[in-house]
C-alpha cells in the first residue's frame, strides 16, 4: 500500500480525501447556485431566476442596489484592512523583538501575547464590552457628553479589538520565519556602512517579507471571518456584513446575500491565484 | 518549526558605546513590543481583570452592576440556589464540554485522512490543496452556517436529494427536519473548524522523513503496522495543536447552537451571551464566562503537558 519513497496516495486515501473536499465544498456550492434561485424567499430551489436586464443574474443587479448590504460589505473591508496593517505592523515589531532581544519581562510579555489563543473568544468579546461601557461612561458622564456626542461601540472599536485578536497569530508567523535567519547578514551590512534602519529596510524586511506577509493575509482573513467579537464591540452604524446577515437569519435571507458570498470567493479566489503567481515568478 | 525562543543578542563585530548599552537594558527589544504590550493590557489582561470584579458583583432592577463582592452568581452556576441543588446550569456546561469532545473527535477523523493525502502528494500540488482547505474559511463563519441551514431544512437540499433518490426507487419519502436540531449543530461545529485541524496534521505529517517508511519497510512492517508505529506517532504534535484550534472555538460558540440548533440547543456560549443582551445580568454572564476561561485554561494546561506543547500553534 504504501511505496518505498514515502510518497504517493492510494486509491483509498485518494478516495478518502475526495470525500472530505466534497464535504467542505457542498454547502459553497449551494450557497452559489441559490444565487441563481427565481424564489426571493429561497428556501426551495425554484428553478433559474431570468428576469429584467439582467436575466439570470438579476440578484446580482438587485444586489447593487441593496444599501444596506454594500454598507456592510464596505464596512468589514475598512475593518479588515485596518486590522491587518495595525496588526501586521505592531506583531512584526514584536516578533522582532521577541525573537532577537532579551529585555526585562520578556517571558511575561509573551505569555500575555499568546493568551488570546487560548481564550475562548466568548470571554474576550463580552470582557472588552463590560470595559468599554465602564471607560465609555466614565467618560462621557466626565465630561457631560449627551446625544451624539457621547462615546459609543463602532468602527473603532470592533477595529482595536480585531487587532488584539489577530496580533497572536501574525506573531507567530512572523517568528517561523525569523527562526532560520542568519543574523550575520545583518551585521554585514552594518560593517557596509548602512545605519539600523536601513538594515532593516534593505535586509531584515525583505528576507522576512514571506512570513510578514503570511501573517498578513492570516490576519485579514481571521479579521473577515470574526463574528463573535464583532458582535459585542459593534455599534449602530457599524453593520458588518456577519452581523447583517446574523439579522437576517432570525427572518428571510434574500438571493442577494448569495449573490455577495459568491462575488466575495471570487475575488479572494482570483486575489490568492495573483499572489500564487507572483511568488512563484520571484 | 521550533520557536526559538533563547536569547540572540546580534554581535556586531564593531560594538559601539550605544550597542552595548541598548544590548544591556534590552531597550530596543522592550520599545518594540512594547505597542504590542499595551494593547494587549487595555484589551486583554484589563477587560478580563473587569470581567472578574464583575462576578462578584450584583444588578440592580434596570440591570446596572452594583460592585460588590458576592459569590453569589457562582454558587447559583453550580447549582446551589436557596430552593435547594439545581443542575440546570451544570447540565448546560456539561452538555458544552460533551459537544467539544464530539466535535474534536468528528473533526480528527475528517482531517487526518485530507492532510495525509495532501503530506503525499507530489510537492508541487500540495499548495494548491491546501489552498483549497482554506477557501471555505473566506465566506464567512455566518454564511458557512447559513448554507448549512439551506441544506438541512425540510424543504432543503438534502431532503431534496434524498427524495429524488426515493422518487427513482418508486418510494414514498417524507422530509426529515434535519434542521434545527443537536445534530445539525454537531455537524455544524464540525463543518466550521475543519481547516483548523486539516493545516497543523499536515504540517507535522510533511515534516516526516522518507527514510523513517523506508526503514520500516525494510524491517518487514506492513502498511497498517508502518502507520500506528511511525506515522501516527509523529503526527501527534498536529493533532495536539489542531486540537487546541478546535476545542477551544467551539466550546466558547454560541452562534453554530443559536441558528443550527433553533435555540433548542443552549451552551455555555449562549448562556453568556443572554445574561448580556436578553437577561440584562452582566455579573452572572461574568461569572459564566470566568467558569468558562478556566475550564479551557485547565483544558489548555493538561492537554499540552500531557501530549507534549503544541509547537506546531507557535511555529505556525
Amino acid at each position: 500500500m504504501i511505496s518505498r519513497s514515502g510518497s504517493g496516495n492510494t486509491r483509498f486515501t485518494t478516495a478518502m480525501a475526495f470525500l472530505v473536499y466534497l464535504f467542505l465544498y457542498v454547502p459553497i456550492f449551494v450557497l452559489i447556485l441559490y444565487s441563481f434561485n427565481e424564489s426571493r424567499t429561497n428556501i426551495v430551489f425554484e428553478g433559474f431566476v431570468n428576469r429584467g436586464p439582467c436575466g439570470p443574474f438579476y440578484w446580482y443587479c438587485q444586489l447593487l442596489r441593496n444599501d444596506d448590504v454594500l454598507e456592510a460589505a464596505r464596512n468589514t473591508l475598512i475593518i479588515a484592512s485596518l486590522t491587518t496593517l495595525i496588526s501586521t505592523t505592531l506583531g512584526t515589531m514584536a516578533a522582532i523583538a521577541l525573537q532577537r532581544y532579551g529585555f526585562f519581562g520578556k517571558r511575561v510579555s509573551e505569555g500575555a501575547i499568546y493568551t488570546p489563543i487560548v481564550t475562548p473568544e466568548i470571554v474576550m468579546g463580552i470582557g472588552i464590552l463590560v470595559f468599554f461601557s465602564a471607560v465609555f461612561g466614565w467618560i462621557n458622564s466626565a465630561l457631560g457628553l449627551t446625544g451624539g456626542n457621547r462615546l459609543s461601540m463602532g468602527m473603532t472599536t470592533i477595529i482595536v479589538s480585531h487587532v488584539a485578536f489577530t496580533i497572536p497569530f501574525v506573531i507567530l508567523t512572523v517568528r517561523a520565519r525569523l527562526v532560520g535567519f542568519d543574523p550575520s547578514v545583518e551585521e554585514a551590512a552594518k560593517d557596509l556602512g548602512a545605519n539600523e534602519w536601513t538594515t532593516f529596510r534593505r535586509v531584515t524586511l525583505p528576507i522576512i517579507a514571506p512570513g510578514v506577509l503570511a501573517g498578513a493575509m492570516l490576519a485579514f482573513t481571521l479579521s473577515l471571518d470574526d463574528f463573535i467579537i464583532t458582535f459585542f464591540t459593534s455599534g449602530p452604524g457599524s453593520t458588518t456584513l456577519p452581523i447583517y446577515v446574523y439579522g437576517l437569519l432570525r427572518r428571510i435571507v434574500t438571493p442577494e446575500v448569495n449573490a455577495l458570498s459568491t462575488i466575495w470567493i471570487l475575488s479572494v479566489f482570483v486575489l490568492v491565484l495573483i499572489y500564487q503567481w507572483i511568488e512563484r515568478r520571484d | 518549526m521550533a520557536v526559538d525562543t533563547q536569547l540572540q543578542p546580534a554581535t556586531p563585530a564593531k560594538q559601539t558605546w550605544g550597542d552595548r548599552l541598548r544590548e544591556r537594558t534590552g531597550l530596543q527589544g522592550f520599545l518594540l513590543v512594547s505597542p504590542t504590550l499595551l494593547w494587549m493590557l487595555l484589551l486583554l489582561i484589563i477587560p478580563l481583570g473587569l470581567t472578574i470584579i464583575t462576578s462578584f458583583g450584583q444588578r440592580d432592577a434596570d440591570g446596572n452592576v452594583i460592585y460588590t463582592f458576592t459569590l453569589e452568581n457562582y454558587a447559583r452556576l453550580l447549582g446551589i440556589t436557596p430552593e435547594g441543588f439545581d443542575p440546570l446550569y451544570m447540565r448546560i456546561m456539561w452538555r458544552s464540554l460533551v459537544l467539544a469532545f464530539q466535535t474534536t473527535i468528528l473533526v480528527i477523523l475528517l482531517a487526518y485522512p485530507l492532510a495525509y493525502f495532501i503530506a503525499r502528494a507530489p510537492q508541487q500540488r500540495r499548495s494548491i490543496y491546501l489552498f483549497l482547505v482554506l477557501v471555505p474559511l473566506w465566506t464567512n463563519f455566518i454564511i458557512r452556517i447559513y448554507a448549512w441551514v439551506m441544506i438541512l431544512r425540510n424543504q432543503g437540499v438534502l431532503n431534496g436529494v434524498i427524495g429524488w433518490i426515493a422518487g427513482l426507487l418508486g418510494m414514498d419519502y417524507t422530509p426529515i427536519d434535519f434542521y434545527p436540531s443537536q445534530g445539525a449543530v454537531l455537524v455544524g461545529m464540525v463543518y466550521e473548524f475543519l481547516p483548523f485541524m486539516i493545516l497543523p496534521i499536515y504540517t507535522s505529517l510533511e515534516k516526516i522523513e522518507p527514510v523513517l517508511y523506508e526503514a520500516a519497510a525494510d524491517l518487514g512492517a506492513n502498511a497498517w503496522r508502518t502507520f500506528l508505529r511511525v506515522t501516527l506517532p509523529l503526527s501527534l504534535p498536529g493533532m495536539t495543536a489542531g486540537t487546541i484550534l478546535v476545542f477551544i472555538p467551539v466550546i466558547g460558540t454560541f452562534v453554530v447552537s443559536d441558528i443550527l440548533g433553533g435555540r433548542q440547543v443552549i451552551l455555555v456560549g449562549n448562556l453568556i451571551q443572554r445574561q448580556f443582551l436578553d437577561a440584562r445580568n452582566p455579573p452572572f454572564g461574568s461569572a459564566a464566562s470566568i467558569i468558562l476561561m478556566v475550564l479551557t485554561l485547565i483544558f489548555t494546561l493538561y492537554y499540552t503537558r500531557r501530549f507534549g506543547f503544541g509547537e506546531e500553534i507557535r511555529g505556525g
